[in-house]
């Protein structure tokens, strides 16, 4: 016994490194002090001109506010949908999760390429728009298979009770069923605006000119050597999410400690 | 009550018929027209040119090793997860979500300097006196890579539905006198079929249609088909047979994502 859990340790850890390997060396080679693949000293001159460079905050900026506006319209648009279909039996149901599958079968190359030509034949112009169009759409599949499970495991009977009791459908929906789907929607959320930010291929196609999100852009830098402060970017973004994570688990176990203590 | 709680799924499918449906009647016009408007089937019969046809081949083939080894290296993940550590939620976070955080191209870029002459990995292997290699522009460097951004797909439904499956059958099958193959085998394996399923199509269609891996991690000199469908709408600007191509492959990954759901009884999506 005490074997297979040291090989499970020892498995874990070796899919551990497999993940984290080109991680580790994107943060070392973020305080290299020339661009280029041999470290040649600590410096932290790429995290200065990475704050100085209009360009990377732009396209961070963007990145974030399509990430934000995209993950909040697919999350309102899905959950919606969910107690629509939720409420649906038979081939009905069906045929609106087959079309939920699609862009997720229909891989993101095609997806990106159909919603470009759409918007040309439609002279949508290029910009912000088309890119939280597309996002959003691809985001949607993610928060409906995020929240649908947990609507499924909901009590019907206690919403039912609800209204017996006089409360009205919305009021009923609100104090009953959405505490239920919280964490379903908290999770699709999270899952949709996570997606929306590390995309490329996607919004490569729905972009236009103009307008760059941190993929594109280096993409766009890829031919001529990704600049370290890309690396000091990504750098600083990991350890934020990566604090917040930590106040996300850890904080409210401090917190009960803390009152423990007080006490 | 319940014909008003149909009508919120209206806008949902608005959305999807606007943004899903009608660019693939787009991408479907323009396939079967060429420049001048005109209908024709070149566009779809193009997939059959030995230049097409070699790059899809290519691609089918790096893809099922794609997915063989995510399989391989998932589903041992996923068993261990089951038995339970301590972290296994946080774990999960860890490979899935925090990555992600790092864009996937930069971390893709990094396998250069990891993989790359001069690289780590490279002046390592050099320093123990094995020879000096890199394994960038090659297929096992695309295959690194695909493996890397696609694990998770894979790792995650296995995770999910391992999590469903009821330790009570286990131990029933234990008591039952099965020992620990026959439980996998008969047991573990058939209920975690969903996830196999879902899995296996998560890392499937992304690694069939890359462009991005093959052009970071093949020094540009691996076509895949991927490449040829992006070149065609960047820089040669033939969107029609642009088009004619990803409709062909489009048709290609439903038919056999289709055959493999077929095997999938319960039909439900597990992957999350």
């Amino acid at each position: 016994m005490k074997v297979k859990k040291f090989l499970s340790q020892i498995y874990m850890t070796l899919i551990f490194i497999f993940m984290y390997a080109p991680i580790v060396t994107l943060i070392v080679f973020s305080f290299n002090e020339n661009k280029g693949r041999r470290w040649s000293g600590f410096s932290l001159k790429w995290y200065q001109e990475m704050f100085e460079s209009e360009m990377i905050m732009s396209a961070l900026w963007n990145t974030i506010i399509i990430a934000f506006i995209s993950a909040t319209a697919a999350t309102l648009l899905g959950v919606i949908a969910c107690i629509g279909i939720n409420s649906l039996k038979g081939k009905a149901r069906n045929a609106y999760l087959a079309i939920n599958n699609i862009p997720m079968l229909n891989s993101e190359l095609v997806t990106g390429l159909a919603m470009m030509l759409l918007f040309i034949a439609f002279g949508i112009s290029f910009g912000y728009t088309t890119i939280i169009v597309a996002h959003t759409t691809f985001c949607i599949p993610y928060v409906v298979l995020s929240v649908l499970p947990k609507l499924r495991q909901t009590d019907q009977r206690v919403y039912e009770a609800a209204l017996d009791l006089g409360a009205k459908p919305i009021y009923a929906f609100f104090k009953v069923v959405l505490p239920d789907l919280l964490p379903g929607i908290v999770s699709g959320y999270l899952l949709a605006f996570t997606m929306s930010l590390d995309d490329f291929i996607i919004t490569h196609f729905t972009k236009g000119a103009g307008i760059n999100t941190l993929s594109t852009l280096i993409y766009s830098e890829v031919r001529k050597g990704i600049k370290p402060s890309m690396n000091a970017l990504s750098t600083i973004m990991f350890f934020s999410v990566l604090l917040l994570l930590g106040i996300g688990t850890y904080g409210p176990k401090w917190k009960a400690k803390l009152r423990k203590n007080e006490k | 009550m319940s014909k008003t709680k149909r009508l919120l799924a209206g806008p949902y499918l608005l959305w999807m018929i606007a943004f899903i449906i009608i660019p693939l009647v787009m991408i479907a016009i323009y396939g079967f027209t060429d420049k001048t408007g005109a209908f024709t089937w070149e566009n779809v019969i193009a997939m059959v040119r030995p230049e097409h046809l070699k790059a899809l081949w290519l691609s089918l083939k790096l893809a099922f090793l794609c997915t063989l080894v995510c399989l391989l290296l998932a589903y041992p993940l996923a068993l261990i997860l089951k038995a339970g550590g301590v972290k296994k939620g946080s774990f999960v976070v860890m490979i899935f979500i925090l990555p992600m955080w790092m864009n996937f191209l930069l971390r893709t870029y990094a396998w250069l300097n990891l993989l790359d002459d001069g690289g780590i990995l490279c002046t390592l292997l050099e320093n123990l006196g094995i020879a000096r290699f890199s394994i960038v522009g090659t297929n096992t460097a695309i295959v690194l890579g695909m493996v890397y951004n696609f694990l998770p797909f894979m790792v995650l439904p296995l995770y999910n539905v391992m999590c469903k499956i009821d330790d009570n059958v286990i131990n029933a099958a234990k008591d039952l006198g099965a020992n620990g193959f026959q439980v996998f085998w008969r047991v573990i394996l058939p209920l975690s079929f969903p996830g196999i399923v879902s899995g296996i199509t998560m890392v499937f269609v992304p690694s069939m249609t890359t462009f991005v891996i093959s052009d970071l991690l093949g020094a540009r000199k691996i076509m895949l088909i991927g490449n040829i469908i992006e070149q065609e709408f960047s820089t040669a600007a033939n969107w029609n047979l642009g088009s004619g191509l990803s409709m062909v492959l489009m048709i290609f990954i439903l038919i056999s994502m289709a055959a493999l759901n077929h095997y999938d009884k319960t039909g439900e999506g597990t992957s999350f």
